[in-house]
């Protein structure tokens, strides 16, 4: 009788949870979309503390800061209209776009500007994502529409960094941004569920071209191959980032975008590690690991394959033959090692975050080639935030598999890091020649020289053989096939504004 | 007479499976088709045939060689983990068993203490603190199995302290450390036996736990647990990678389970 009871009460339990995954969604609702996320939100959804990349790629569809940045990586004026620089470079008027509201109805101001800025920068004591803006002098505010932006030293770059979701402009009067997300973007805020979802609404009264679609829900999904089973079951439209062996398990009824993650994944070596402050021994693991074989074996053979810390949509700063500057090569890997002391190899360990299962991958067919060159090297999981702390932060590690990715379109977003002074060369590199070309190239306004000087930076790194660069690896996006106008941006964002459904379902 | 022979059944049915199963684990320690972390990029995810007999991982790895392999893994984690386990259950349990007193007391308190937590979040407490790798593993599972030891084990001194044979042995003049692991102790066995056997099983799908949560043992090596979690990417695209896996560990998990009840009911 009892067993019975046990019995029905657990068929009906499994029911129940299987069915709840089915509810809440309506057939052919075309004016919303539901958009797999990997990891929920921060904690809070100030855009000026969105520390993760998985945070600020939401957040870009509802913020802006005063420019932003389009499909080509090139700034567009967002808040502001239009600005100009002064003749020294120190000084930039920003004019606030005509007639630009918050989603809370009221007008942009100039002081919300001042307090945006200010506060990004960490001028209200707290603490400042964007380091460069330590380099800001004064926010004044000139005129009703009229914003000027003074800086310590002169900066090129500086308009970039007003473009990042960290520099957003969000209202004065705003008393709880950690909770009520107000910006000026195509999409507003609706509600938040942690570890559940966020969702938003079209913006009617936006600036720009409006969003097409009406409602959008971003999904927390535990991880990837939960993704893969919600794409498969329907209750989401699209996600980012699938790996192609997942993308390929995707029946017709979706439409797989292929584009690449635009970042830079490599063995990051800790210099401050024996022996790996040896050029020798560094060098060795460039001509052991075969970069080709890793995107063969762990990515099904999509990716390209990189050279330094620098990836193909960067355009001019980019230098392809630097792929090729250590081909590979077993015996020259041994004779290298030999002379560096190490005729029989050394044993290490490889950390990588378990919860990016490409990198543990890339990992594992690391392992695999060092040995043929006698080092024996060992993997080490852990879990993200302590990656976060011990590798990121205190440096306490040897080599990592990782990819760093650029938070604005500036040359200094992949090559400052490497510079030994830097508070984020989490590398602990250290090359004089390098400091100098680098201090140079701040100093540097023409454009032409500096991109001469970071093209050297690059290749320097590559002699240097500062790290085992690997590849640029290639993203895949499904996507239900009657939603159309996807884009990839070179940076980290998912743009939901352009898709729109095409009619014929 | 006819429940008698179910249980003969299922001591036969469970010690050839596990015998089955130990054999192919020595096997694999000794010799495998293939270098269960060699790489082929030709052979990725290659399906079932004479020469990959269960097929090949999203690496191109042999499965079977790498379940070979894996099933050693799992196996010595298992055992070192019931070993470090009944040794502290023992000398804890045999200890407060028979002397009893305040320090019975505070060992037992302390004791429930560690049983209320849920095994396997312990587990991840003492791993984190430890750091992953097959053997922190063993010794924290080991730590954590310990207290469940030793309460059996107690149970048992209790029993057996006041019992004739104890009493006679202490008129002779044995002293306690005889009495405790020379009389006493070989009179627990039977109920040793079948908590070894359960303890082996928990132990063997704690390390499959942990190994899935990627805790446990470290790629590239294998082990039952990890390999499940590799196939679950490729539960469509190539199910045997799972199913040969998963089989495996429902063997040798059903394969103790008989063998534990059988003795437990032939005790």
């Amino acid at each position: 009788m009892r067993s019975r009871f046990v019995r029905v009460l657990t068929v009906l339990l499994t029911l129940t949870i299987a069915l709840s995954g089915c509810a809440g969604r309506k057939a052919g609702d075309s004016s919303k979309i539901v958009v797999g996320i990997p990891q929920d939100l921060e904690d809070s959804l100030d855009p000026h503390k969105a520390v993760a990349a998985g945070t600020r790629e939401v957040l870009f569809n509802v913020f802006e800061g005063l420019l932003k940045p389009d499909e080509n990586g090139e700034l567009i004026p967002a808040v502001a209209e239009s600005y100009t620089v002064s003749d020294d470079g120190l000084t930039y008027t920003f004019t606030i776009r005509n007639g630009i509201k918050f989603h809370n109805g009221n007008r942009v101001t100039a002081e919300d500007v001042k307090y945006s800025i200010e506060k990004s920068a960490g001028m209200t004591g707290e603490e400042s994502l964007i380091a460069a803006f330590s380099n800001i002098k004064e926010v004044s505010i000139v005129d009703k529409s009229t914003v000027a932006i003074i800086l310590k030293e002169r900066d090129v770059d500086f308009p970039a960094y007003l473009s990042a979701v960290s520099a957003s402009i969000i209202p004065a009067d705003n008393a709880m941004p950690d909770t009520t997300a107000i910006g000026t973007g195509p999409y507003k805020y609706v509600s938040r569920s942690p570890q559940e979802n966020i969702v938003m609404t079209r913006f009617d009264s936006y600036w720009g071209e409006p969003a097409h679609i009406r409602d959008v829900e971003f999904k927390v999904e535990a991880n990837s191959d939960a993704m893969l089973l919600a794409l498969k079951g329907g209750t989401i439209d699209m996600c980012a980032r699938l790996t192609t062996t997942q993308a390929s398990q995707l029946t017709s009824n979706f439409v797989i975008h292929e584009g690449s993650m635009n970042l830079v994944q490599a063995l990051y070596l800790n210099h401050a590690s024996k022996p790996f402050d040896d050029i020798r021994v560094r060098q060795a693991l460039c001509y052991a690991a075969d970069k080709q074989e890793i995107i063969d074996i762990a990515f099904e053979g999509k990716g390209s394959p990189l050279g330094s810390s620098m990836f193909p949509a960067f355009g001019k700063y980019y230098i392809p033959e630097l792929t090729d500057y250590y081909t590979p090569d077993i015996s020259r890997a041994r004779e290298l090692l030999a002379e560096a002391g190490y005729p029989d190899g050394f044993d290490m360990t490889i950390t990588v975050p378990s919860n990016y299962q490409p990198h543990v991958d890339t990992a594992q067919v690391l392992v695999e080639e060092f040995k043929k060159i006698g080092i024996n090297a060992s993997i080490q999981q852990v879990e993200w935030n302590t990656w976060l702390s011990d590798v990121y932060t205190n440096r306490k590690y040897e080599a990592t598999v990782i990819g760093v990715d650029a938070t604005q379109m500036t040359a200094n977003a992949m090559l400052s890091r490497f510079y030994s002074k830097a508070e984020d060369n989490f590398t602990n590199y250290s090359n004089e020649e390098y400091d100098r070309l680098f201090e140079e190239a701040q100093a540097t306004t023409d454009d032409e020289k500096r991109t001469e000087l970071f093209k050297k930076m690059e290749t320097l790194l590559a002699e240097d053989a500062a790290n085992v660069y690997i590849q640029d690896m290639a993203e895949m996006v499904p996507i239900s096939k009657n939603i159309e106008g996807y884009v990839f941006y070179p940076l980290y964002v998912q743009d939901i504004a352009k898709l729109y459904y095409t009619e014929d379902k | 007479m006819n429940n008698k022979f179910r249980n003969n059944r299922k001591l036969y049915i469970g010690a050839l499976i596990t015998g089955m199963m130990l054999f192919l684990s020595v096997i694999g320690l000794l010799f495998t088709p293939y270098d269960p972390n060699e790489m082929d990029s030709s052979a990725k995810l290659a399906g079932i045939s004479l020469s990959h007999i269960m097929g090949c991982d999203n690496f191109g790895r042999d499965v079977f060689s790498r379940i070979l392999a894996g099933l050693g893994t799992t196996m010595t984690v298992a055992v070192g983990t019931v070993f470090i386990g009944i040794v502290l259950g023992t000398v804890v349990g045999a200890y407060t068993g028979y002397y009893g007193g305040r320090l019975d007391e505070i060992l037992m308190r302390f004791n429930d203490a560690v049983l209320a937590f849920p095994a396997l979040l312990l587990a991840l407490v003492l791993i984190s603190v430890m750091g992953p790798g097959k053997y922190n593993i063993m010794v924290a599972l080991g730590i954590l199995f310990a207290p469940g030891y030793a309460r059996i084990i107690r149970g048992e001194f209790l029993r057996c302290k006041n019992l004739d044979y104890v009493q006679s042995a202490r008129l002779m003049g044995a002293s306690d450390m005889r009495i405790m692991f020379v009389h006493i102790l070989p009179n627990t066995f039977n109920v040793m036996l079948s908590t070894i056997a359960i303890g082996f099983n928990n132990a063997v799908l704690a390390e499959a736990g942990m190994s899935f949560l990627g805790i446990g043992v470290q790629p590239p090596d294998s082990s039952l647990g990890r390999m499940l979690a590799e196939a679950q990417s490729y539960l469509f695209l190539r199910p045997g990678y799972a199913v040969c896996t998963g089989i495996t560990i429902v063997l040798l998990i059903i394969g103790f389970s008989m063998l534990s009840e059988g003795l437990e009911n032939n005790a």
